[in-house]
């Protein structure tokens, strides 16, 4: 079954994200462990983390774009499996801290001691290991998704009414967390992190081992992506997206359908936060902020909805024009930059960059009937 | 329910639908034979596209009997199981997968197993490959094979969307208004085509263009607010007094 489909899933383009991608997993830790700081190739250990965060952000794109992009599911409340997996992972890191938190206990988190709770809630149980952590990286996210589409799905809850419900998802999430007695460290979350798998997380050759994890993490959740739209089941998506009665009408089960790809969607979500928290230090309730999933969405429409690479492009060209901005004496006028590149993107770019590029490169190979086939397919109408 | 409560192949016996109060269907009642192509027609809002979708499963009726083959029961179903039973439903406005080509929506339509995990796992088969083919052929756009179904002109889009009914395998279909907006050559084209389909398949047409319906020579039903007031050949109802002042005399 793989092999005919290795040429379909690895076009020109894939194939190129996908060298780019992994040189980068390489070339980045290696020029940060290996080179001494005086050295002009050297990336100094605060970039790694950094562009691990790009990486992330990158994947958790990649799953908006999935759903979004190839069939037309707007999710603006993705961000909340982002942070389930990002706490899954951050349960992990707590019970790694052991007796080296400020109270010393063996087994309670520093909050609960705080919080003169007797015992670890039922919960958080398991947490201890790493395989259990892993597990409910993908399983949390997964689940919710899965009850919350079951729902919206059989329902026929589309379009907009879809997207205001996932804003109410992830805000609902952010105000529980929130609560100092939902035991996950309320406000402040959890932080002061020691070790991941018996490595220091804060030392060089950890952070460089997460970024190329986290490389390879967005490689194969590119992978999947590519795998799924070349498919049959990827034109259905498509079908879904264009003109969802008719597929009704020609007997599939479109529910199935998009519970199947929005729970794929927010287990790579869930992944990429788990990724995240270690790499970043801390997670807290902020990252439920339905803000937060709004921007990712932005990324997505930036970069190109419905290309996948676009995603990743957008939410690694976005972030970085983050950092550059809110670090300089620009910073109060972000929030006015990012809605204003929205409108301009919405409004002169509705393909987005890499929609545009792929849409005048296949019109100036074949000028003759410019929409036939190839890359245009890939490109869906602007957001709605 | 396991006795044939009719020999016909869609039954529709005393059906209503109202909305807020309207009555979009009023005591409707129809028989379509197996084999059989019949034309429905009427002035707007007389209820056919209604009907269709209570036939296929989009509208509930509020009351009345609606079988197919004399043992499915419509009015317990949804869409995808209708479509599964063999109902295959061409809409007012032609609705084709404008972002994928011509094949591709004939693929995506030709009968197969249309579970998601049987799509993951899919592979065209030479099979499907001669069917896309026969379809092409009969529908006339074998040309158009690799082009975006967004390119077609409105005429070809109806045809796409008849050769993706087509694809479905279905016992029954019901076209609703498949000539609106074609060019005269076109409309001909198009009862070629219905009439091909009709030697093995059951056939609903609605229509407003009575020279095409005249074409069709076959049995034609006419509803007006809901109901059914006449039933006959075209000449035999265009000579009804009652379809002549609620329809044709305007």
């Amino acid at each position: 079954m793989m092999i005919p489909g290795v040429s379909r899933i690895l076009d020109r383009t894939a194939s190129i994200f996908l060298a780019v991608v992994l040189a980068i997993a390489i070339v980045v830790p290696f020029c940060n462990l290996l080179f001494p700081p005086t050295s002009p190739l050297h990336v100094p250990t605060y970039l790694v983390s950094l562009f691990g965060k790009y990486v992330c952000y990158a994947l958790l794109a990649l799953s908006i774009d999935l759903i979004w992009g190839y069939c037309g599911i707007l999710s603006l409340g993705h961000g909340a499996f982002f942070a389930l997996g990002g706490y899954a992972m951050g349960m992990y890191l707590m019970r790694q801290i052991g007796t080296r938190g400020v109270y010393a206990d063996p087994i309670l988190p520093d909050f609960m001691v705080f919080l003169n709770w007797p015992e670890l809630p039922i919960y958080w149980y398991g947490f201890q290991h790493f395989v259990y952590a892993a597990l409910m990286i993908l399983l949390v996210p997964g689940a919710l998704a899965f009850v919350f589409g079951w729902f919206a799905f059989r329902s026929r809850v589309t379009g907009v009414y879809l997207s205001i419900i996932t804003q109410a998802l992830t805000y609902a999430l952010l105000l529980g967390f929130f609560r100092n007695n939902f035991g996950f460290g309320g406000n402040n979350g959890l932080t002061d992190f020691k070790d991941i798998l018996g490595f220091n997380v804060q030392s060089p050759g950890t952070r460089a081992a997460l970024f190329s994890i986290s490389c390879l993490a967005l490689a194969l959740g590119y992978l999947i992506c590519r795998a799924l739209i070349t498919s049959k089941f990827g034109k259905v998506l498509v079908a879904i997206r264009d003109a969802e009665a008719r597929v009704r009408f020609l007997g599939y089960r479109v529910e199935s359908y998009k519970l199947f790809v929005f729970t794929l969607s927010a287990c790579m979500a869930g992944v990429a936060g788990a990724l995240y928290v270690p790499q970043v230090g801390i997670i807290n309730p902020s990252e439920f902020s339905p803000a937060n999933s709004i921007e990712v969405v932005i990324w997505v429409a930036v970069g190109g909805r419905g290309t996948l690479i676009g995603a990743a492009i957008g939410a690694v060209l976005v972030n970085y024009a983050k950092t550059t901005f809110t670090t300089g004496m620009l910073a109060p006028y972000w929030l006015f930059l990012l809605g204003g590149l929205f409108i301009a993107v919405t409004l002169l770019l509705p393909r987005g960059i890499v929609g545009t590029v792929q849409h005048l490169w296949a019109t100036r190979k074949r000028p003759a009937d410019n929409d036939a086939s190839g890359v245009s397919e890939q490109a869906p109408r602007p957001a709605e | 329910m396991k006795t044939l409560t009719t020999n016909s192949l869609l039954y529709l016996d005393g059906v209503n639908v109202s909305f807020d109060g309207f009555r979009a269907l009023n005591n409707l009642s129809l028989a379509v034979e197996p084999g059989e192509m019949r034309a429905i027609i009427g002035p707007n809002g007389a209820g056919k596209t209604t009907m269709m979708d209570v036939v296929t499963g989009k509208t509930r009726p509020d009351g009345g009997d609606v079988y197919f083959e004399g043992i499915h029961d419509l009015s317990k179903l949804d869409e995808t199981q209708i479509a599964t039973l063999g109902i295959g439903r061409k809409f007012q406005k032609p609705t084709v997968f404008e972002m994928h080509t011509v094949e591709d929506n004939l693929a995506l339509a030709l009968k197969n197993d249309r579970r998601f995990q049987a799509t993951l796992k899919w592979h065209e088969s030479s099979a499907e490959k001669d069917r896309i083919d026969g379809i092409l052929e009969t529908i006339r756009l074998n040309s158009q094979r690799n082009s975006l179904a967004s390119s077609l002109s409105h005429g070809q889009k109806q045809w796409l969307e008849i050769g993706m009914l087509l694809a479905q395998e279905p016992k029954l279909l019901l076209v609703d208004e498949p000539v609106a907006g074609m060019t005269d050559a076109e409309t001909r084209q198009t009862v070629e085509l219905l009439k091909e389909i009709n030697r093995d398949r059951t056939i609903v047409v609605v229509e407003h263009d009575m020279t095409f319906v005249r074409d069709l020579d076959v049995r034609v039903t006419v509803l007006h607010e809901g109901s059914v007031i006449a039933e006959g050949s075209i000449d035999q109802v265009s000579t009804n007094e009652r379809v002549i002042e609620v329809y044709l005399g305007r």
